[in-house]
């Protein structure tokens, strides 16, 4: 079936005439149609402009153009402003907010091609690790619609994992992409802090927040992250360095890479995921890589320093919203601080008021030495453990995910358990490294995810070693019950 | 009776002269209709991201180069947080523990002539809020976010000053400089150029200061001045009848010419000042500096200094002759013309006939009527005796008026000087002829009475006389002589 090919595959038929970008669009919004219901991964369709840019994709193809991308449906994960498009964040507060502009992901995403079928739902303004936060109620895990499918990028992944789209936009901020990547059986990859513009994409934690993909494969995200990367004079903390071919170094054998283990990533993981880990490992050692025990000391420290450094940036971030100017605003307002306090009160769900609340706290004169700036001291330390282990070997693993998919209201109340989702993930947003999660087996019919983090700008070789393990398995080629 | 010593110390803001915003490209130019030049990035729209303007990063290191500071090779663009309708994003990016500029000095004349040099401690760039409007709105409030963004250097002083014409004289002294540099058009009634005052009294000869109160946003000298002698004298009659100032900001009224409480230190925002995630440190180099530092124009003080040893001036003179960098270019052109030797009288008329017929007219020195060249050729011919002081000033009447040569007027009104001495003596005669009382009493010992002649002689030729002939000629007349 069309979508279950890869993108490569769907942009060979395309441009030998097979298949046109409008049969392919119908075919998806067609599935979209049929299988979202059970899912909400998608909370907005825009099936007109889909067919109108598939339409335009197709006659760029006779006009002589080609492109991996040109004709590819995706969809964008609700946090990207789309122009003329409900730009929500998964928020009650921006449910009425129609985006004036194009984030530059989606710009460039456009440009080369790819034809927006919709927008995914999202744990309320990225806080979440299930998409439980979202106010459009939570998505279903394709695997087991009683599961969860992670978060913040849940929408992204379910509708990845589902097939709805060859694949989705994310944001990663504390584990957003490889965490739900991981809990639904696709890949996602998260890549360097400043490889990917921030601008458009609604903000967070802007020191943690960065733009990446979630598809079938690593040479799928290898094509995709082509087109997504790269040096936006409009955010001042993207990096103007150059962006290497990825798909040009999937094929590289991995004879002699250095592969880390992450001790403290082992250490409590339940046997039957740390047997698959070891697995994938076995995986490596055929290939020709090596693997050493490696040590971040600091790393159980990311949890509570994320929990400091996100709300604080958050805090502020989320202070545009206030009912003036856009946005939700509570009904007749009784003066100012009236018009502040309901609309935010009103606009904002449970989580995003507890961080706010934490950030304001910590960013609060006579805390802000004790919480702030020590946080950020610690997250200093986990960088320089990253570069420690980085000078000796060339890429580090892990598990993606202490558990499988937890049941949907299993954790709602327990936010300090729903946070230690993240605990192998945070690191990598700390240290602004990139990390990518694939499948690597199956614990009671739930997918697990097996990550790797590599130094800045190792994306290369980051989807070379994804690639090269997607070779020799065939996890990643499974699909859910229902979803085939 | 206690001795109250005043200590002041001014936080100038000053609009920098950027055509675009600090964070964004929109506009910065004023008077648009409201929200007209507002940017997504002003608006703070949700996912917009803000992008350093260098160029008011050049004219802050410009003003730092200016007054002998420190330019910070490593500055921090900050988050100040608070809630108000015109500050879109919920915080105003500033700076905050690294700013640009640091630790710089002015010197300030005082009014008995003497230099006292006032320590700046620092200098940083932050972006302007927007503007609330309440006219013309029942029970509503109108946001005009033209001016969100705008780049602003917040210039603060040492506690230094110790009355308010001190600290008007520093003010006006940064007025100067920012204009010189050509980094802020120093706008008052726009709100280009604006400052708070930190106003506390302490017994003289303590070393501790008392507790300060900020007085915000004055937009005037003469309110500067106003409001630090409202706030002082408020100060003193509180503490000497047994109160307590109480740390707190406070708001000029100038139609009622007082000071009011707007908040205390309790009601205080907590500001959460934290590094702007969104922006780089602002990294600058030698390179930079060394490039900014060749486009200094001569400064205020140097060019004063020039004046007054190449052209023989008071300090005075060269300091009013300085205020503006336009005015002393004036003043120099008509130098260049009409000779060095002839500064003194030149400087006479740029601070005096000049500058009254631009203040009664209120136009600009660039648009006035009289260019340096003309003005020139006018003193040219009080050199050469052609016309009196006197009759030069009715010259530069008539010129400023009508736009025509100060020789042109001369010659259409006959304003020449009579310089033949025969008929000044043929006038001289007729006058003593018709005064017999007079010459009397002159030549009793009533010597007051040379004047009289003097003016009758004047009167008679339409002040058109050599002065210096007529007077030589008089007193041998009056005294019996030829």
């Amino acid at each position: 079936m069309l979508h279950n090919l890869s993108i490569g595959e769907l942009g060979r038929r395309l441009s030998s005439g097979e298949i046109s970008s409008v049969e392919l669009t119908r075919h998806f919004l067609a599935r979209i149609e049929r299988l979202n219901p059970a899912l909400n991964a998608l909370i907005t369709l825009t099936a007109e402009q889909a067919l109108a840019e598939a339409k335009s994709a197709d006659a760029r193809r006779r006009a002589g153009e080609s492109g991996r991308l040109l004709g590819i449906p995706l969809i964008h994960k609700d946090i990207f402003c789309t122009d003329g498009v409900r730009t929500s964040c998964g928020s009650r507060m921006l449910d009425n907010f129609i985006a004036p502009y194009d984030a530059t992901v989606v710009t460039r995403l456009k440009a080369a091609g790819a034809v927006m079928l919709g927008k995914a739902n999202m744990d309320e303004f990225a806080m979440g690790s299930s998409n439980e936060t979202s106010f459009y109620g939570p998505v279903k895990n394709p695997w087991d619609t009683s599961k969860v499918p992670g978060g913040s990028s849940g929408g992204s992944a379910a509708a990845a994992a589902a097939r709805l789209a060859p694949f989705a936009t994310g944001t990663d901020t504390g584990g957003s992409i490889r965490q739900p990547a991981a809990l639904t059986g696709v890949t996602g990859v998260k890549p360097t802090y400043g490889r990917v513009s921030r601008y458009g994409m609604i903000a967070f934690a802007s020191s943690l927040d960065q733009a990446g993909v979630i598809a079938g494969s690593a040479a799928d995200a290898a094509i995709v992250l082509q087109a997504m990367a790269g040096f936006d004079p409009k955010d001042s903390t993207s990096i103007d360095a150059p962006v290497p071919d990825y798909e040009a170094a999937l094929e590289a054998p991995l004879a002699g890479l250095k592969i880390g283990l992450l001790r403290e990533f082992f250490e409590g993981l339940e046997a039957r995921n740390a047997a698959l880990i070891h697995d994938a490992l076995k995986v490596y050692r055929s290939l020709g890589a090596e693997t050493v025990e490696v040590s971040l000391p600091h790393l159980p420290l990311s949890v509570p320093t994320y929990y400091v450094v996100a709300p604080a940036e958050c805090s502020s971030n989320l202070s545009r919203f206030d009912g003036v100017r856009y946005g939700y605003r509570c009904a007749n307002p009784t003066d100012l601080l009236d018009l502040y306090k309901r609309s935010r009160g009103e606009g904002f769900g449970a989580e995003v008021k507890r961080r706010i609340m934490t950030g304001t706290y910590v960013l609060s004169a006579g805390y802000f030495d004790a919480y702030y700036l020590k946080a950020q001291k610690v997250r200093r330390l986990i960088t320089d453990d990253f570069r420690a282990a980085f000078a000796q070997v060339d890429l580090v693993i892990g598990p993606t995910t202490p558990t499988p998919a937890f049941s949907i209201g299993a954790k709602v109340d327990d936010p300090v358990t729903m946070y230690l989702n993240d605990i192998y993930t945070i690191g990598a947003n700390l240290a602004g490294l990139p990390g990518l999660s694939v499948p690597c087996g199956f614990v009671e019919g739930l997918p697990m995810g097996l990550q790797l983090i590599g130094p800045h700008f190792s994306e290369s070789k980051l989807l070379n070693a994804a690639h090269r393990f997607q070779q020799a398995t065939e996890w990643h080629t499974r699909s859910p019950r229902g979803f085939e | 009776m206690t001795d109250w010593e005043v200590v002041i110390g001014l936080e100038i803001h000053a609009q920098l002269a950027t055509k675009s915003k600090i964070f964004s490209g929109a506009a910065t130019a004023y008077g648009a209709p409201p929200n007209t030049q507002a940017s997504l990035v002003d608006l703070a729209y949700p996912g917009v991201l803000p992008v350093l303007n260098a160029e008011a990063v050049r004219m802050a290191v410009k003003f730092g180069l200016s007054i002998g500071a420190t330019v910070a090779r490593h500055s921090v663009f900050a988050r100040k947080n608070y809630f108000y309708p015109d500050l879109p994003k919920g915080y105003q990016i500033s700076q905050y523990e690294l700013p640009v500029v640091k630790q710089g000095r002015l010197d300030i004349m005082l009014e008995d002539g003497a230099i006292k040099s006032i320590g700046i401690t620092r200098a940083h760039l932050e972006e302007d809020a927007g503007k609330s409007l309440h006219e013309g709105l029942a029970h509503a409030t109108g946001i005009d976010l033209n001016r969100a963004g705008t780049p602003l250097l917040e210039i603060v002083s040492e506690p230094d000053m110790r009355s308010g014409k001190e600290a008007v004289a520093y003010m006006k002294k940064i007025h100067t400089l920012v204009r010189y540099l050509e980094i802020c058009d120093g706008n008052m009634q726009e709100g280009s150029f604006r400052c708070d005052a930190n106003v506390s009294v302490r017994p003289r000869g303590r070393e501790k200061f008392g507790t300060r109160a900020e007085i915000k946003n004055l937009n005037s000298f003469r309110f500067v001045e106003k409001a630090i002698q409202y706030e002082v004298a408020r100060q003193i009659e509180l503490l000497e009848s047994g109160g307590t100032v109480v740390q707190e900001t406070r708001l000029y009224d100038s139609d009622r010419d007082e000071t009011r409480s707007m908040r205390s230190k309790e009601e205080a925002n907590d500001y959460r000042y934290f590094p702007d995630p969104d922006l780089l440190p602002v990294k600058i180099d030698e390179s930079f500096i060394d490039a900014v530092r060749a486009t200094l124009p001569e400064l205020p003080d140097d060019k004063a200094a020039r004046f007054a040893r190449d052209f023989a001036l008071s300090a005075y003179d060269a300091g009013v002759l300085c205020a503006s960098r336009e005015l002393g270019a004036y003043f120099e052109a008509v130098v260049a013309k009409l000779g060095a030797a002839q500064a003194k009288l030149a400087a006479n008329w740029v601070m005096g006939e000049l500058s009254s017929a631009l203040n009664r007219d209120g136009v600009e020195i660039a648009a006035a009527r009289v260019n340096p060249s003309a003005l020139s050729d006018l003193l040219l011919r009080i050199v050469d005796d052609t016309i009196s002081g006197k009759i030069a000033k009715e010259v530069f009447e008539a010129m400023w008026s009508e736009g025509t040569s100060a020789d042109a007027i001369i010659e259409a009104k006959g304003l020449k000087q009579i310089t033949d001495s025969v008929a000044i003596e043929g006038v001289i005669d007729a006058v003593i002829a018709a005064n017999p009382k007079q010459l009397a009493d002159y030549r009793a010992g009533k010597e007051k009475l040379f004047g009289f002649f003097v003016g009758q002689v004047m009167k008679a030729t339409a002040g058109k006389a050599n002065p210096a002939q007529l007077n030589e000629l008089l007193k041998l007349k009056l005294g019996g002589g030829v």
